[in-house]
């Protein structure tokens, strides 16, 4: 497959990039931040985005979805990534979707997808318990009693988990504390017995949330996917929900470099652009590099994902490494190359290197992927 | 999309039938690389067949026109061919300058007479060809070059000389720039012109690397003839030809450690050499570097792919093609660097047959020369800035 987007993921491009600028720019993030959202989300601008068919794209058609494929989603994630717009499309779109349609059974994809397409109902994906991502290393308990389960433990860094309707949680089933053999993955209403949700801000307006589950019981129907299989499931989930993240994180990069570049053009010092001193525009065309070929991965990434082909594993945490440390680079040099003004709170800037520490961070970060990309090679 | 499935199966039995068993081999060193010429001595009879049955179906210039002996394939056929051969691990055919720089050119820029003349041997590896372009004292600033020319009507009488020519001993033509027109400004008095390397005035003398070889020549011009028919474009107007070609040199060097690469992955020479620890190699701080590397690696040939299927079939990636001068050169770089941190004290030694002559520390050495050559890298970030970027000054 070519690395080029076609014609209608061009438009599709087009008319995200003018709705969010229109509708959500920067400072609708600053907005929500002064204001002390609660979520962290806007809920009228998410309706907006579900009429706009954003919450159906990854969703297939025979539940009301547009069936539209990462790709579609990636582009989308990119367009946000520039205006750094909150909303739960990783957490809902990507992270529940993909859980579902991966995992799910008819009956589950029936009951949960539609009123996901429709933006009417959230999902949250709890699979951390420390305080670096590890989503092998489960010690939350699910005990088989009666037809159903019985779970208790404590999850954390949930992304959206105090915006969600359902969550779905990762339970061991069998086995010890860091086996990839006997996680299970189990649906439950957030409001359910037992349940405490705990929500805490990060950096910038963004929430996340620690779950404390109490001696939860629900019923054998709760279970998604394979009993303690749970962890191929998961694997899927959070390699796309990486490269879905680095899809921001290229946006993000993107705007951050141009809104660089455009410094460096009108800045004067010395009587002169900053931009003409060749110690600024060797740093300025390095950067340009990279992200050019952060471009590249994350497009072939996306490909990979819609054709379920290549090495998806190797590939995401190799996507996730790479976007990381580029967009993390970028937005430090934003900052600098735009000097005392890029310290300051009033400046938009800053919130970049902010929002990319946040992407680079949950669902594990450059080092998590370096390592995991290099045991994918088998070394 | 049926047409292209049947070319990629038509392709598929004619590379099983025609590509010989050695010719499918990982090179083993620069030995193995076929270059053509005149004075070309085939290293095999497997190799020789290799070339002919290629050159056979143009497939040795797969995008050039069938007229001049190319293989006629738009940008679609040309990427399954090159995925064909690259699944069957084929090594290419022939490496020509003629291929990737001049010829290019000449298909731009070149009359139709030039063209019938040098495109088909090119096609065939018949004529070797190298470059006339850096002087001693026209390096990056090369629109200073002083080889001049003097006209006597029909042609031009040259005295100068040029530096890093590679291979300059083993060429059978050169194209070189020479100051045509002394009184123009400096970009605007130079041609680009063609010329047979026996011809009487022309002698080079190799120079001594660091890395014990001689790739590159030194070339002199005393009194020796160029005709005016094998001037490229218009006289005096060759500086836009050389940055044209120049772009076609720069995206074949970023491409440079494919050759190497080709063969085997840095993590699995690493994984021979120092073994593993509970999966993982056994020293990790040199794990992390490799790491770094190889996903460079993926995104520096991902992104040369994009860029191909961005562009039209043949088509100069223009200044882009700097961007990856740069990444290729620099990652090269890197590669060897690596190389040595994992070879350690075997990397140190430079000859007998245990170490092939020292084949480690020689391509080493040898990759230092690759972010100077075809512009530095320093050059390349200059262009990057303020052609793609559009920063001042």
């Amino acid at each position: 497959m070519a690395l080029v987007l076609n014609e209608e993921q061009r438009m599709l491009k087009e008319s995200a990039k003018d709705f969010l600028r229109q509708r959500a720019p920067v400072s609708h993030l600053r907005e929500l931040r002064d204001s002390k959202s609660m979520s962290g989300f806007s809920k009228e601008l998410w309706t907006e985005m579900a009429e706009m068919g954003w919450t159906a794209i990854l969703i297939p058609e025979q539940y009301g979805g547009l069936e539209y494929g990462y790709s579609g989603l990636g582009i989308v994630l990119e367009e946000t990534g520039r205006t750094l717009t909150p909303s739960p499309l990783l957490s809902t779109c990507l992270m529940g979707v993909t859980a579902l349609v991966k995992g799910g059974s008819a009956e589950q994809c029936g009951k949960y997808l539609p009123e996901v397409a429709s933006g009417s109902h959230l999902l949250a994906l709890a699979v951390n318990e420390s305080s670096r991502h590890a989503p092998y290393t489960v010690t939350t308990t699910a005990k088989t009693s009666d037809n159903g389960f019985r779970l208790a433990g404590r999850k954390t860094a949930v992304i959206d988990g105090h915006n969600a309707d359902t969550l779905i949680v990762s339970a061991r089933t069998r086995g010890a504390a860091n086996d990839s053999d006997g996680i299970s993955l189990f649906l439950m209403p957030a409001d359910h017995p037992g349940i405490t949700i705990e929500r805490y801000r990060v950096l910038d307006t963004h929430c996340a949330s620690h779950i404390m589950l109490d001696d939860v019981v629900i019923g054998g129907d709760a279970l998604l996917g394979e009993l303690h299989q749970g962890a191929a499931v998961l694997d899927r989930v959070l390699d796309a929900s990486v490269i879905g993240q680095s899809a921001e994180l290229l946006g993000l990069a993107q705007e951050a470099f141009e809104r660089t570049l455009e410094y460096l053009k009108e800045r004067k010092q010395f009587g002169v652009p900053i931009g003409s001193f060749q110690a600024l525009q060797h740093r300025a065309a390095v950067m340009f590099g990279e992200i050019e070929q952060c471009k590249s991965i994350v497009l072939k990434a996306l490909h990979a994902l819609d054709r379920d082909d290549g090495d998806i594993p190797e590939l995401a945490s190799l996507v996730k490494a790479k976007l990381s440390e580029t967009a993390h680079n970028v937005a430090a040099e934003a900052i600098q190359m735009h000097g005392g003004i890029g310290m300051t709170d009033e400046f938009d800037i800053g919130f970049f290197l902010k929002r990319c520490q946040i992407l680079e961070t949950f669902l594990g970060d450059r080092y998590f992927h370096l390592d995991r990309f290099a045991r994918q090679r088998g070394y | 999309m049926h047409e292209l499935k049947q070319f990629k199966s038509e392709v598929r039995a004619w590379l099983e039938a025609n590509c010989p068993e050695s010719m499918r081999q990982p090179y083993r060193s620069e030995v193995d690389v076929c270059w053509g010429g005149r004075n070309w001595k085939f290293q095999s009879d497997d190799q020789q067949a290799w070339l002919q049955r290629m050159a056979e179906k143009g497939w040795t210039a797969p995008s050039w026109p069938i007229r001049y002996g190319g293989g006629g394939l738009d940008r679609e056929h040309a990427k399954i061919l090159k995925q064909e051969l690259k699944r069957i691990n084929a090594r290419a055919p022939l490496y020509s300058f003629g291929i990737s720089m001049i010829g290019p050119a000449l298909l731009k820029y070149g009359s139709e007479e030039l063209k019938m003349q040098h495109l088909p041997p090119i096609v065939r590896g018949e004529i070797r060809w190298v470059q006339g372009y850096s002087e001693p004292n026209a390096g990056s600033d090369l629109a200073s070059l002083q080889a001049r020319a003097d006209d006597l009507g029909d042609h031009y009488i040259v005295n100068g000389s040029k530096i890093w020519t590679s291979y300059g001993d083993q060429g059978d033509w050169m194209f070189v720039l020479i100051r045509t027109d002394p009184q123009a400004p400096k970009h605007q008095g130079i041609s680009l012109i063609l010329f047979d390397m026996n011809t009487p005035g022309v002698t080079t003398r190799p120079i001594l690397l660091i890395s014990g070889k001689s790739p590159f020549t030194e070339t002199f011009f005393e009194n020796t003839r160029m005709e005016k028919n094998q001037v490229v474009g218009a006289p005096n107007q060759g500086w836009t030809i050389a940055k044209y070609l120049l772009t076609h040199e720069r995206e074949m060097i970023g491409e440079t450690g494919n050759l190497q690469s080709g063969a085997e992955l840095l993590s699995r020479v690493a994984v021979k050499k120092l073994g593993l620890d509970n999966g993982r190699l056994s020293n990790p701080v040199l794990r992390t570097d490799i790491a770094r590397f190889e996903i460079d690696e993926v995104c520096h040939q991902l992104t040369m792919e994009r860029a191909r299927d961005e562009a039209q079939a043949g088509a100069s990636l223009g200044p882009a093609a700097s961007m990856f001068k740069y990444y290729g050169t620099e990652l090269n770089k890197r590669r060897h660097e690596l190389l040595m941190a994992v070879g350690s004290h075997d990397a140190l030694v430079w000859a007998g047959t245990q170490s092939h002559d020292g084949l480690v520390p020689r391509l080493w050495l040898r990759s230092k020369g690759n972010s100077i050559e075809g512009g530095t890298s320093e050059i390349q970030l200059n262009i990057v800035a303020k052609r793609i970027l559009g920063l001042p000054g």
